[in-house]
């Protein structure tokens, strides 16, 4: 396994290496690119032209820049940002990484296994009304234009039924008096769902190894998760930070929402369609001519079976949840790494959209990574 | 008589036999193809956006929206204006069926003004695209090597790709306008994915017997390539046609929603202006609908129907699929 994933890591860096040099390339071999923008001042004399070159190390080869620009990633040094002078590149980005992390992490995980389940159980009641429904709903929601759909969220949640807040990261009213920053309060939150989220694991794998009954793995892991989510709300509710975290929490329900949606039809229809394909299998009949339960036979045989397509369209559409977040992002004025990139793009602020551009791709590769590794758990056949 | 009958049926032209056997096949795929409800309806939806953009708008353009000279409504999408209203934007009416945009402008006139372009922009990158894919693919496939693994780690990275992100900075570099944006979504996307499923579909091709036989007659590689490989991966090429048009469609739609695009009119630059204007923000968003439900909705049937057509053309193209 440890094989397996070091394997995984170097091809990820290589992968990273190219595309470092993907995005160098196309963006300063252009004919708009940074030696343009600071060179085509009329105003400026030919000594000052020649200083401002040598300053930013233009005057050196494409090669040379190259290196220096790959050796500068490599130690986070990504210079300092025009919008936010004279705050670096690199901690702009990581006070804002953690954010789009939260964002697509939750996202993700809860359109997952909502698409998952009702892909299954879809699949499963063939020719049912409940199924035409489902797939419309489910193929409106996967070719709906991504600014549309949150309109209509905002319409629906913030204005008609106004139940929601629309944009922000916090509620301004609220912070006035406090003397922390939200930065704080949203990483103590990060780490409260990743402690959850160990527990969870931890008591998955315990449960596994303690026993082979199904209700008593069950009863294990939901005791556990009640537990663990008692005890994060418990320490909440009594800490000082406990309105300010309810709050951010209340603000990135909508974002969520939206990225959830985004992905989750994609997710729901190759689950289906996937699934579709396996009931026909021959270790499906067997299984029902055993005699076992209908659930089982769909829920341990089919479905774990079916999972292995969902993962890989997930790697594959992971690129189309990423600008979908970024839509997302910028409509609800949420800042993350796409609102940066954009705003930074929009403000012309050169080291800071690349250095976005760059983060967002370490991201996915990042992304990619722990898909893949998910991937060799749960199929069997990837031997390492 | 009877005999000359027969030399004529026999002494056919092989043009015309040909002509004869696609129409057959055309007949038989269109035969599976509108069995599946979903590539039909997205045809119609395709085929009411064409009649809208290419024929309803130039005459409407030159019949009831034509300007006069003493008029006080213009109905050019771009310097249109209305001084018969007071306040713009205006709801709809019987003078303007969608209403006016934050300038006074016509917003139908807009949304029609604006889908020939949209097929343009949709169609070429989805030919650069497909023209790329195909080659690469089939060149990969039949080559092999060295070769091969290059052009399918460049893939791999391309999948991968940050292409919206990508696009956003790149806009603030250089000025991109239309063709400029189709050209690059189609070299961009040309060496992604659609050269894995191409490549895939060529290697069974290329293990196929008549290809064995057409290099023992001594046909070189490029002739086999271009003439025998090339044209039975073409019907994948096709589909996967389909859904680049929706890819670059929508690519476009958030470019010019962001604002970041050099064009004149776009449905994505529509809901821009309204919202740069503040119509859509917070509770106005229900309020002023006819700015952004006219052209969201247009995006979105387009680029589904698009994705219809491809899902319809899945069962003809995919045998597998198939379910006889």
């Amino acid at each position: 396994m440890l094989k397996y994933i070091g394997k995984r890591l170097v091809q990820i860096f290589i992968l990273l290496v190219v595309y470092v040099a993907v995005v160098f390339f196309l963006l300063h071999s252009m004919p708009g690119g940074i030696k343009a923008m600071l060179t085509t001042n009329p105003n400026l004399t030919p000594q000052a032209r020649d200083s401002i070159l040598h300053a930013f190390g233009l005057d050196q080869s494409l090669w040379v820049q190259f290196l220096t620009y790959l050796k500068n990633i490599f130690t986070l040094n990504l210079g300092v940002s025009f919008s936010f002078y004279p705050t670096p590149v690199w901690s702009i980005i990581a006070e804002r990484l953690p954010r789009t992390i939260f964002l697509f992490a939750t996202a993700t995980l809860i359109s997952f296994f909502i698409g998952f389940s009702s892909g299954k159980s879809l699949a499963w009641k063939r020719g049912k009304v409940s199924e035409y429904v489902a797939t419309i709903i489910g193929v409106i929601t996967y070719t709906v234009f991504t600014p549309l759909l949150i309109f209509v969220l905002i319409w629906f949640f913030g204005a008609y039924l106004g139940i929601l807040p629309i944009n922000q990261f916090l509620n301004p009213d609220l912070w006035v008096n406090t003397t922390f920053d939200a930065q704080t309060v949203f990483l103590y939150l990060l780490l409260t769902v990743s402690i959850v989220g160990a527990a969870i694991l931890f008591s998955f794998i315990v449960a596994q190894k303690v026993s082979h009954r199904v209700k008593t793995k069950k009863i294990i892991l939901y005791t556990s998760t009640a537990i663990a989510s008692a005890l994060s709300i418990f320490w909440w509710a009594i800490s000082p930070y406990g309105i300010y975290g309810a709050d951010i929490i209340w603000h990135m329900v909508l974002p969520v929402l939206s990225v959830a949606i985004i992905s989750y039809a994609g997710t729901m229809l190759v689950m289906r369609d996937s699934m579709l394909e396996t009931i026909k299998e021959d270790f499906i009949t067997t299984a029902r001519a055993k005699g076992l339960p209908d659930k089982v036979v769909r829920d341990k045989h089919a479905a774990r079976t079916a999972m292995l397509p969902v993962i890989t369209n997930f790697v594959l559409s992971m690129g189309f949840v990423v600008s979908g977040g970024l839509i997302t992002e910028s409509l609800f004025s949420w800042p993350g790494m796409g609102m940066t990139l954009l705003n930074a793009t929009l403000a012309k602020d050169y080291p800071l959209a690349s250095g976005a551009l760059i983060f967002t791709g370490i991201f996915v590769l990042f992304a990619h990574l722990v898909v893949d590794i998910v991937y060799a758990f749960l199929d069997p056949r990837i031997r390492y | 008589m009877k005999s000359k009958e027969n030399t004529k049926e026999v002494f056919e032209s092989p043009l015309k036999i040909r002509m004869k056997l696609a129409w057959r096949a055309f007949k038989e795929n269109w035969k599976i193809f509108s069995e599946s409800k979903i590539g039909v309806l997205g045809l119609w939806i395709v085929i009411t956006f064409a009649i809208a953009g290419f024929v309803v708008y130039p005459i409407l353009a030159s019949t009831v929206w034509k300007p006069t000279l003493s008029g006080m409504t213009s109905y050019d999408p771009v310097t249109g204006y209305d001084f018969t209203t007071m306040n713009n934007p205006t709801p709809p009416s019987w003078h303007h069926l969608l209403g006016t945009d934050p300038l006074g402008r016509d917003v139908l006139a807009q949304l029609l003004y604006s889908t020939p372009r949209e097929f343009a922009l949709g169609i070429l990158a989805a030919l650069i695209t497909v023209f790329i894919g195909t080659v690469i693919g089939t060149v990969s496939a039949y080559y092999g090597g060295v070769v091969d693994t290059f052009f399918m780690r460049l893939a791999d990275l391309v999948l991968l790709f940050p292409f919206i992100p990508f696009l956003i900075v790149l806009s603030g570099m250089i000025q991109i306008d239309l063709l400029r944006l189709a050209l690059i979504i189609g070299l961009i996307s040309g060496f992604g994915g659609i050269t894995i499923v191409l490549r895939s579909q060529a290697m069974v091709v290329k293990v196929k017997p008549f290809i064995e036989s057409a290099k023992v007659s001594g046909a070189s590689n490029p002739y086999i390539i271009v003439n025998h490989i090339i044209p039975n991966v073409m019907p994948l090429s096709f589909l996967y046609m389909m859904f680049n048009v929706t890819g670059a469609i929508f690519s476009e739609a958030v470019l010019s929603f962001f604002g970041l695009l050099n064009i004149r009119m776009s449905w994505g630059l529509m809901i821009y202006t309204a919202d740069t204007a503040g119509y859509i923000v917070g509770g106005n968003i229900g309020h002023y609908w006819w700015l952004w439900l006219p052209p969201g909705a247009a995006i979105t049937l387009l680029c589904g129907a698009f994705y219809f057509i491809g899902r319809g053309l899945d069962e003809v193209v995919n045998p597998r699929l198939r379910r006889r």
